[in-house]
């Protein structure tokens, strides 16, 4: 689709973006000191603290790529939501008092708290810098996402712009603005999805054959016998010419090349074909074809808004309601689900054909999918493998539920909001309003995405965008309000992000390693470059990764996170007899193990490398290998080495 | 390093952990059931994950509630022993 910015949507995001930098610079003047720069002086209302706790976990993944998946594949994205969540259940009942008493700055405060060792400083430093720069990339390719149609930018202008911006946010003020610009992020995330949910309720159901463009998508149903005779005219197709399959288009039998009945415009249909039947369904697909040195070609035509030229119509419509309805009214929380179960819906697929070398073809076309099969889990490729017969399938799925109910206590941003509080009491009250107010979002993005599913507004090229483009199809002044809260919740959570690669960074790898510690001033400005350097690396990241859902990046991070830190800390918190080597061991082992397991999966292969069979792990997502892989570790290794332990404990020397 | 036990949370914990293995279970091997509708229409896969989402906030309300109580017992335990 082509994205026009529109003028109501720019001024109020440039009226959002300058208020939050404003309120940065302004607290800014506050930050000086490094217990200021780095955990807000400990002087963080609770209540402040567990907003910002949704501002600073509610990324690009969270309200982008789950919004994105659940309306292009339904219930399996709020698989991630139940995750996330739960999540939070070790966050509070385990980790939050005991981090908030043995920490100061970093994650590696708790975890060094013991011993006092410059290795384990050092190893969970690189494992903080790790887990951060793996989240950011799904939080910077979601800003250049947001930025395209909001102001009509390329994705690398958005991802520049952020970069940008958190950058200036960072290096002004460190903790104390970033958890207030998370707290308004917080807030209007949270208000602003239950104001869409309601207008989505109010809205209801209706049943449609095309998306809001008014555009009518066709079918026709045509015996199977006509669709060998090529170059005619068929009378069954609306005098349409069926194209010979030639190169890659025979291994695609599924589609039809059709040219139109008065010019050579090619157009792609789906066959949609019921078993026993003479006839098939021909159902209308789009097209996007990219030829080398010449322009894009949507659905035959040159792509562009002038007169002759195309673009890809918007998508996402019900074409069967119960009881043979038409439209529904507004409906009601429960109904809302009840109605859909029992409706058909038009979803999307694609696939890409390599016509030649320097010719693609990406055919979008249409599969009509039972509303039953959408409010269960399953039918996204990710999690096909639950209803296959594939053992491996399976496992991975359990793999990436234990990652995400590991993962969110093992997130450094997330840990070290702790130290923002003044006490053990604060740390929890923060947390309860942060479950209330992230449970709350979470459940509205099941409502969100089904929405987005049906709303007839969808861009079949990009999931990521489902729920700013169900805001614009309800109005243009909400489109911009979820827009420019969309992109501070990018800010927010990328703020956090630096903000703890900057803290790492300062306290666990530079002062770690020096024989005299840096002053406080020094410490501030060597957070101060790392916060532009973190943040340039963010920036050439979320370029490269441009194409990936943003949700599907989020599970790696918490795979690593949950492998790199969890054995670490509860093993720390719960057996004396944890050595300073077994602590190291198990952050290096869960660390390198994930990334590893991540980067030779058949995933990756496809998706980042572009190898379409490749991968040398039997199953993509790695936590239930390697989170036990951490636990075990460190308690051999702690076994291993238990007379140094007790040798450093009665020196105190690391 | 001092570490304190917290027996509560740790019970509510795993109260918590159990409600979700059970959901991830059913889902790795016989999704089938979450097809299931039980209640107004709504099927398994709905209400026990709202149910996930909504049992945690309660859980955590419980917690906020019980160790608020703790930590004035402890409290008061202590400056009754300082005295």
């Amino acid at each position: 689709m082509i994205y026009e910015a529109a003028s109501e949507a720019v001024v109020l995001f440039f009226l959002f973006v300058g208020f939050t930098l404003g309120l940065s610079f302004w607290l800014g003047r506050k930050a000086k000191s490094s217990a200021g720069y780095f955990a807000a002086h400990g002087e963080i209302p609770w209540f402040v603290n567990g907003i910002a706790f949704a501002g600073d976990y509610l990324s690009a993944a969270s309200f982008l790529g789950i919004c994105g998946m659940i309306a292009f594949y339904g219930y399996d994205g709020f698989l991630y939501s139940i995750g996330y969540l739960a999540g939070w259940i070790v966050a509070l009942f385990v980790v939050a008092e005991p981090m908030k008493r043995l920490g100061k700055f970093t994650f590696a405060d708790a975890l060094d708290a013991r011993f006092n060792s410059r290795g384990i400083r050092t190893a969970a430093g690189i494992s903080t810098l790790a887990v951060s720069i793996f989240y950011l990339i799904p939080q910077m390719v979601g800003a250049g996402v947001l930025v395209q149609p909001l102001l009509g930018f390329e994705h690398w202008q958005g991802v520049l712009l952020v970069g940008a911006v958190v950058i200036m946010i960072v290096v002004t003020a460190g903790m104390v603005s970033t958890t207030w610009v998370q707290f308004l992020k917080g807030s209007l995330l949270v208000i602003f999805s239950a104001i869409l949910t309601w207008l989505i309720l109010d809205r209801g159901f209706e049943v449609k054959s095309g998306g809001e463009d008014g555009y009518q998508f066709t079918t026709w149903k045509a015996p199977r016998s006509v669709l060998k005779s090529y170059d005619v005219p068929i009378p069954e197709l609306g005098g349409r010419r069926i194209v010979k399959p030639e190169g890659a288009w025979k291994d695609s039998p599924e589609f039809l090349r059709l040219k139109d009945a008065d010019s050579d415009r090619i157009t792609y249909w789906f066959l949609e074909s019921e078993n026993g039947v003479e006839s098939v369904n021909v159902v209308e697909a789009q097209s996007i074809t990219k030829q080398t040195g010449q322009p894009d070609l949507v659905n035959g035509e040159t792509l562009g808004t002038k007169k002759g030229e195309a673009e890809l119509h918007p998508v996402g419509f019900i074409s069967q309601l119960p009881n043979e309805q038409k439209s529904t009214g507004p409906v009601g929380l429960g109904s809302f689900f009840s109605i859909l179960q029992n409706s058909k819906v038009v979803l999307w697929r694609s696939k890409t054909v390599k016509v030649s070398d320097d010719t693609t073809t990406t055919v979008y076309y249409q599969k009509e999918t039972p509303g039953s099969h959408i409010l269960r889990p399953g039918e996204h490729p990710r999690f096909a493998g639950i209803r296959g017969t594939n053992f491996w399938g399976r496992l991975n799925f359990i793999s990436l539920m234990l990652a995400l109910f590991c993962g969110t206590a093992s997130l450094p941003h997330i840990l070290i909001r702790y130290y923002t509080v003044k006490d053990e009491q604060s740390a929890r009250k923060s947390t309860i309003v942060g479950i209330a107010s992230i449970g709350f979002f979470y459940i509205l993005t099941l409502y969100l995405g089904l929405g987005a599913m049906t709303s007839g507004a969808m861009d079949v090229t990009n999931s990521n965008m489902a729920a700013p483009l169900l805001a614009r199809s309800m109005n243009t002044w909400l489109f911009a309000a979820i827009s420019a809260i969309a992109f501070t919740t990018v800010l927010g959570t990328v703020s956090g992000l630096i903000l703890a690669s900057a803290g790492a960074v300062t306290h666990d790898l530079v002062n770690n390693f020096r024989s005299h510690p840096l002053t406080d001033a020094q410490q501030v400005r060597v957070a101060k470059i790392a916060s532009v350097f973190v943040g340039g690396i963010a920036i050439v990241l979320g370029i490269v990764f441009k194409g990936l859902n943003v949700s599907y990046l989020v599970g790696w991070a918490f795979s690593v996170a949950a492998s790199a830190n969890l054995p670490a800390l509860i093993m720390i918190l719960f057996w004396r007899g944890a050595t300073r080597q077994g602590v190291i061991a198990a952050i290096i082992t869960g660390m390198t193990s994930s990334l590893g397991w991540i980067l030779l999966s058949a995933d990756t292969f496809q998706k980042v490398y572009g190898i379409d069979s490749g991968g040398y792990t039997p199953f993509t997502q790695p936590g239930i290998v390697t989170i036990p892989l951490g636990f075990v570790t460190l308690i051999i290794v702690s076994l291993l080495t238990r007379d140094s332990r007790q040798e450093s404990l009665q020196t105190g020397s690391p | 390093m001092e570490t304190r036990s917290n027996p509560l949370g740790l019970t509510l914990f795993c109260v918590y952990l159990v409600i979700y293995t059970g959901f991830v279970l059913i889902n790795a091997a016989a999704p089938q059931f979450m097809d299931w509708t039980p209640l107004a229409g709504l099927n398994l896969a709905i209400l026990y994950g709202f149910t996930l989402i909504i049992i945690a906030f309660v859980l955590s309300i419980v917690y906020g509630f019980l160790a608020g109580q703790r930590d004035k017992q402890t409290n008061s335990e202590n400056q009754g022993g300082a005295v």
